[in-house]
């Protein structure tokens, strides 16, 4: 099947939903999804949403703005971190016009909560700056949203996989899409395409992640030579269900919980004096892998205690209702009672394809623009994270930037002369590599190579990294790209074949798993989620920088691009 | 451990009925049915087909039969099912597409029908709306579901009449009718005053028995039904 569109939008969480809203009505508009919409991984967010509201105590964007630069271990562009901080109380507000069900104050006003490295006055203390409603904040925004483009009657595709993108004469102008029910390829044309497809955190073992956020879309565009920032700051969250990665919010230490080592010992108030658990997530993931290194593991495993009891059954059941049930099905663990076994989980990608603060995606380390590409969302770098990403800053981001990104769209649609190109070659290409993999006789298994580069990603480049284990990773990879070419696959079968689409998937993890440890060899220090053992300490002479990396004939190339910085100049980081 | 799971296998296309099809599977004291799944594709049968997605209960993509119970496959531990074999089937009420994949679309129609969205005037404030936290209880059970069909499979009368809207549809129309931000209840209750709309619902609460997310959808829709009854 041959499609028209104006727009094609990849992704139907938060990013590519707020585009579609901002764009239905003027541009006809197809949201292209490996999964029906509302279950698309923007659901996954519990916590709340991050905003200067001062509903719940004074409050002010300026301060929205130090805490998230100093987050981001001074590596955020500040004037795109002002972009997002001064924009946030209008997109709340607007949200609840839309009909988000937020929780609610006293007076009647949206609630809001603490959460990691969120302060007031310049982290004097923490601020109640998350809105939220209850502990499932993403999924009701989520709903909300595609609700929204349903009232609008934005066009989908569900379950339906990008395959390839096509660009003419330097311009973005299609994508090939695989469809999962019936297994033909499609080709769709389009003056615009949005990526806003997410992370891939599916490159670690042990993740929040769902399945299918495996990246393919960042993985085509650096393919097909567009630049990936800073891809080696992968944000560890300190809570993740123990074995499992399920995640459990920090909004359970924003209520108040605590994290507890073997002797019962609240052990943050040794790494982060002044905010304690509510010190931002790098350094929270760390504290608890150095109790669990230094034995104080609960029974000396690899967990550690996170107690909310003391908040009392009222509060877990109209707060946190959500994590509670995770606890009690996953753990057994019963929250108002007992505490839950957490340790760190693979959650979010600060890093991705590079932006300006309205979406357009930036083709070289001097910013130039690739006509007729945008990206927002995890998939994309604004940089607004910089090296850690805040908590209840993602949803911030997803609706911020994907409403600037539909806008500057919009813009672009009123110059942009259609994609004229013929791209049957693309399609055959795409067609043929489709047909060899479903004849595909090799005697190496996806599921075996997929678990092993997750193992392998897990132990040399998670919270601690070093360059021994670094080089090991880098060659290991190789190895197992070259036996990825030799796969067999045993369904012929083109229609709901997930196999298929898992071997596609497993070479984007492949092919983004080389950045990340690329990018963090080339790091020769320690900045935010980035931890080098053998270079512990932050290098601003050296590497106040993001790193650009860019695909070559053979292997990658990676530059050093600067920093924007406006308002706050770097200081140490402690909390 | 090594466990028997009987699962249901349909492709339409080639065959002309379903068959079962047997899987000895060892499973660990945390594994969900989901990673049982997963295992049987990744290490003896490829060609089982389902969906699945974040494989903690917030996306809704894994509903299937467990022993005859419409529910999640990644909120179910496998050792909580001490007999073999553990039997596997797709969602009822819809038609199968492939294994334990039905068609879903039919769902998400009749969901989309009941207008689920806030009708209200856009408030000309740069302000929220306000809305009391006691007002916000009367639906904040209701914001819970998470479209996983479930109910809609388990409901006796989806399974008779296909017009029926089905308790998720219903549930999410209540979610706005309740809304005390919504402004345009009266035409509400006049779609869902019909007899394949809200007077579908016969109380059997198999809805509320199986809810993934403990949503009394039953009391939930009965409160639709009172609100109707008391306008008219």
């Amino acid at each position: 099947m041959q499609l028209y569109h104006d727009v094609v939008i990849v992704g139907a969480g938060l990013a590519g939903l707020r585009a579609a809203v901002e764009l239905s009505g003027s541009a006809d508009i197809a949201v292209v999804s490996k999964v029906y919409p509302t279950r698309s991984h923007s659901g996954a967010a519990q916590g709340g949403i991050a905003a200067a509201l001062g509903n719940e105590g004074e409050d002010s964007w300026e301060w929205h703005m130090f805490d998230t630069v100093k987050g981001s271990d001074f590596i955020g562009d500040q004037d795109a971190i002002e972009i997002m901080t001064r924009d946030a109380p209008r997109a709340i507000i607007e949200l609840e016009h839309m009909g988000v069900p937020f929780s609610r104050t006293a007076e009647g006003r949206i609630a809001q909560r603490a959460f990691g490295g969120h302060t007031r006055e310049f982290g004097r203390a923490p601020v109640k700056r998350a809105c939220y409603a209850s502990d499932r904040t993403g999924r009701v925004v989520l709903d909300t949203l595609y609700e929204q483009c349903v009232k609008k009657g934005v066009r989908f595709y569900s379950e339906f996989v990008l395959i390839d993108l096509s660009f003419t004469d330097g311009q973005a102008g299609g994508a090939l899409l695989l469809e999962w029910a019936t297994g033909e390829l499609h080709e769709v044309r389009a003056r615009a395409i949005l990526l806003a497809t997410g992370g891939f955190g599916k490159v670690y073992k042990t993740t929040s992640n769902c399945f299918t956020n495996t990246g393919d879309a960042v993985s085509l565009a650096f393919r097909h030579g567009v630049p990936l920032q800073d891809m080696e700051f992968v944000q560890f969250h300190p809570t993740g269900i123990r074995g499992l990665g399920i995640l459990i919010s920090e909004a359970a230490r924003g209520e108040g919980g605590f994290l507890l080592n073997s002797s019962g010992e609240r052990f943050m108030e040794r790494y982060a004096p002044a905010i304690k658990d509510l010190a931002p997530r790098d350094i929270v993931s760390r504290a608890i892998l150095r109790e669990i290194q230094s034995g104080r593991g609960i029974d000396g495993q690899d967990y550690v205690h996170l107690d909310i009891t003391h908040l009392g059954p009222e509060v877990i059941n109209e707060k946190l209702w959500e994590i509670a049930s995770f606890a009690r099905l996953y753990t057994g663990a019963e929250p108002t009672r007992e505490p839950i076994p957490v340790q760190p989980t693979c959650h979010y990608m600060m890093g991705g394809i590079p932006t300006d603060g309205d979406g357009r995606v930036l083709q070289d380390s001097a910013g130039t623009p690739l006509p007729g590409l945008f990206a927002a969302g995890e998939c994309a770098c604004v940089s607004v994270h910089g090296a850690n990403r805040l908590g209840c800053n993602s949803l911030l981001d997803l609706v911020v930037f994907g409403a600037r990104a539909g806008k500057a769209i919009r813009q672009w649609l009123a110059q942009a002369r259609p994609c004229a190109r013929d791209i049957s070659d693309l399609r055959d290409a795409s067609r043929e590599k489709i047909s060899r993999l479903l004849a595909a006789a090799g005697k190496e298994q996806v599921p075996r190579i997929r678990q092993q580069l997750q193992e392998l990603m897990m132990e040399q480049c998670s919270v601690f990294r070093d360059a021994a284990g670094l080089e090991k990773a880098r060659r290991k990879i190789q190895e197992l790209q070259q036996r990825f070419g030799a796969i067999g696959l045993s369904v012929r079968e083109p229609r709901y074949n997930m196999e298929l689409v898992e071997a596609l998937e497993c070479d984007h993890l492949l092919s983004l798993a080389a950045v990340i440890v690329e990018s963090a060899l080339l790091r020769r220090e320690s900045r935010g989620a980035h931890f080098r053992e053998d270079y512990p300490e932050r290098d601003d002479r050296n590497f106040l920088c993001h790193t650009m990396a860019f695909k070559e004939k053979k292997g990658m190339r990676i530059e050093k691009k600067p920093v924007r910085i406006t308002r706050f100049e770097p200081v140490a980081r402690t909390y | 451990m090594e466990r028997l799971f009987r699962i249901f296998r349909l492709d339409p296309q080639k065959d002309t009925s379903p068959r079962f099809q047997e899987y000895r599977v060892t499973i660990e004291p945390i594994d969900k049915i989901l990673d049982c799944l997963n295992r049987i594709r990744w290490q003896q049968d490829p060609s089982l087909t389902l969906r699945m997605s974040c494989a903690h209960g917030i996306c809704g993509s894994d509903g299937m039969r467990i022993n005859g119970v419409c529910t999640l496959a990644c909120q179910r531990l496998a050792k909580n099912y001490p007999e073999d074999p553990i039997i596997i089937e797709p969602l009822p009420n819809f038609r199968v597409v492939k294994d334990l994949v039905v068609d879903i679309e039919p769902f998400f129609e009749k969901y989309r029908a009941l207008k689920p969205y806030l009708i209200a005037e856009a408030p000309g404030s740069e302000t929220e709306r306000c809305q009391s936290p006691e007002e916000r209880e009367v639906f904040a059970e209701a914001i819970r579901c998470i479209l996983c069909a479930c109910c809609t499979a388990a409901c006796p009368v989806s399974a008779e009449n296909g017009q029926f809207m089905g308790p998720a549809a219903l549930l999410r129309a209540f979610r706005y009718l309740f809304d005390s931000r919504d402004e345009d209840a009266r035409a509400r209750m006049r779609m869902l005053d019909t007899d394949d709309a809200i007077w579908g619902c016969k109380s059997h609460g198999k809805c509320t028995e199986v809810c993934p997310k403990e949503i009394d959808v039953r009391q939930r829709l009965a409160q639709t039904k009172k609100k109707i009854y008391e306008v008219k």
